[in-house]
């Protein structure tokens, strides 16, 4: 922890906000148009147990969908990966159904499962995350340089051995570079369900009743509510990245 | 002595898109135990197939390859290989980069005289004190001295070698002929060496078998006089002059861009 990976940020993020703070009374904005930085203090403490209870929700529903988003990715992309003919078939599919805006998606699968909200939620989160980590493990075990096989294969190693030993610590940089971009992306599949669904629960139906009730300070400190967890989830795979792929990192020079 | 690699009349083609595309047809090869055989040919005429089939990584179509008076159909743990890409893996020491091959092949030694021996090599090929680096701290020369360490820990009976200091610059380069003589005196390997370097192959060798353009057979078969470990001033005798004469026609003559000599004499 250094100056300049504390202080730097930190003082950024002030002027943002003091900058945020001028502009709305600079052109004298009232509350029901544009929320200023002192607004979401006292929204956040009026409603704060809902803020904690529905966060968690959030947070717990995103990290499941997260976890079944890898585990499938992980398969499909280990399938896609070492399997041409399987690459052939599923690929297009694959691209095809990552093509589908998921907004459209969300009220398909609210009504099929009407008041299995948890559920919902989940597959959501799931669905629109585990896309990119099934390209880039496919990719990476698809590219590995043939004579990492030989080295192994030429001694007698089975194909497990080859997998276990290189092609799956050699896929790791890029599949956390992809679990990067999956934790955005479930993050937008938890609140598009929560905000989308009758009676739903989660920082997404608070933001929705926020809506309805024209309360701007309220949904503005949902957003910073949501931005706060989608940084601590980051970099939790930032922090794992560095712990399993830190090898990955090159020396600075 | 009997041979220990023994390859007879082997033709092989490789299936693609455009119909088979042969590559070796009717290569013969013999390297007696202990031996040290450099391979040289046109670039693309199946050289690396060669070592691949030599490695058991794919049977011929046709023909026999013999390891040792067995016949090869699948990898065996007695061979070791390096090629001209390292590949070392980034996420290991290099310390554990050697040990690799000892994870997959059965083996009498330790963990701990495993490790004594490949501290041993890498202080052969001069990289004692970078046991515990990243491959990605090391140069390419040292990277490829690793790789050296990691395709004998094991002792296997053969090391096949591709190409091995094909990217590294000339200086480096004869640091590290100089230390392959090093190491063939300290293990008993017999060596099969794929190069484009003619200077390297009469270095290293005790015999240097120029292949024919693709589809390759053996089209000559040179003696070096000098066996085992040499001085590099032998690269500057009018013998080694006379012999690297003799190889530069014989690739000229595998490359189509001159007629064996017998033919010339028929055409004049
Ligand atoms: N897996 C493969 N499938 C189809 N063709 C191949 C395959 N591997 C090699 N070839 C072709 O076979 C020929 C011989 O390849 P090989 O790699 O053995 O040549 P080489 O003598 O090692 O070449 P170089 O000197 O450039 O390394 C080449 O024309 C190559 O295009
Ligand atoms: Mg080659």
């Amino acid at each position: 922890m250094t100056w300049r990976g504390v202080g730097v940020p930190l003082i950024a993020c002030a002027i943002f906000l003091a900058f945020w703070e001028w502009l709305v009374w600079v052109n004298g904005w009232p509350n029901f148009k544009m929320a200023s930085p002192s607004d979401l203090w006292p929204a956040f403490w009026r409603f704060r147990d809902l803020f904690f209870t529905m966060g968690w929700d959030t947070l717990w529903r995103t990290v499941v969908g997260l976890l079944l988003a890898v585990a499938f990715g992980v398969f499909l992309g280990m399938i896609m990966g070492l399997s041409r003919v399987m690459r052939d078939a599923l690929y297009p599919l694959l691209v095809g159904f990552n093509a589908i805006p998921k907004a459209t998606v969300v009220p398909i699968i609210a009504l099929m499962f009407v008041g299995q909200h948890d559920f919902n939620t989940i597959l959501m989160a799931f669905m629109i995350s585990f896309f990119p980590i099934a390209v880039s493990v496919s990719i990476g075990l698809s590219t590995l340089e043939p004579e990492y096989r030989d080295i192994l294969r030429s001694l007698g190693a089975s194909r497990a051995t080859i997998f276990w030993k290189i092609a799956l610590p050699k896929t790791l940089p890029e599949f956390f570079g992809a679990l990067k971009v999956s934790v955005t992306l479930a993050f937008i599949g938890t609140n598009l369900m929560e905000i989308v669904s009758p009676h739903g629960r989660g920082l997404g139906a608070l933001f929705d009743s926020g809506k309805t009730n024209s309360d701007y300070p309220l949904m503005f400190a949902v957003l910073v509510a949501l931005a706060i967890l989608g940084i601590i989830l980051y970099y939790v795979v930032v922090l794992l990245e560095k712990i399993f792929a830190g090898w990955a990192e090159r020396p600075a020079s | 002595m009997g041979n220990l690699i023994e390859i007879k009349g082997v033709r092989h083609a490789y299936r693609t898109a455009s119909g088979p595309l042969p590559v070796l047809d009717g290569l013969e090869l013999s390297v007696p135990e202990g031996g040290f055989v450099a391979v040289v040919g046109p670039s693309g005429c199946g050289k690396s197939t060669l070592t691949r089939l030599i490695a058991g990584l794919m049977t011929p179509d046709e023909g026999e390859v013999w390891l040792h008076g067995a016949r090869v159909t699948s990898p065996r743990a007695t061979v070791g290989m390096a090629f001209q890409n390292p590949v070392l893996l980034e996420w290991r020491t290099i310390l554990k980069n050697v040990l690799l091959p000892l994870e997959i092949v059965p083996t009498k030694l330790t963990k701990k005289q495993a490790e004594e021996r490949a501290r041993h090599l890498l202080n052969l090929v001069g990289l004692s004190g970078f046991e515990d680096k990243r491959p990605s701290e090391l140069s390419g020369g040292m990277r490829q001295r690793a790789s050296l360490c990691r395709a004998l820990i094991h002792q296997p009976e053969v090391l096949i070698l591709d190409e091995p200091f094909g990217a590294l610059d000339a200086f480096t380069r004869e640091d590290l002929w100089q230390i392959m003589h090093a190491l063939k005196a300290e293990e008993p390997f017999t060596g099969v060496l794929i190069t484009h370097d003619l200077r390297e192959s009469i270095f290293l060798a005790d015999e240097v078998v120029v292949l024919s353009g693709r589809p390759a057979r053996t089209q000559y078969v040179l003696d070096v006089a000098v066996k085992g470990a040499r001085d590099i001033d032998h690269l500057y005798t009018p013998e080694a002059a006379e012999m690297l004469n003799v190889l530069r026609h014989q690739i000229a003559i595998a490359q189509g861009r001159e007629l064996p000599a017998t033919t010339r004499r028929a055409a004049q």
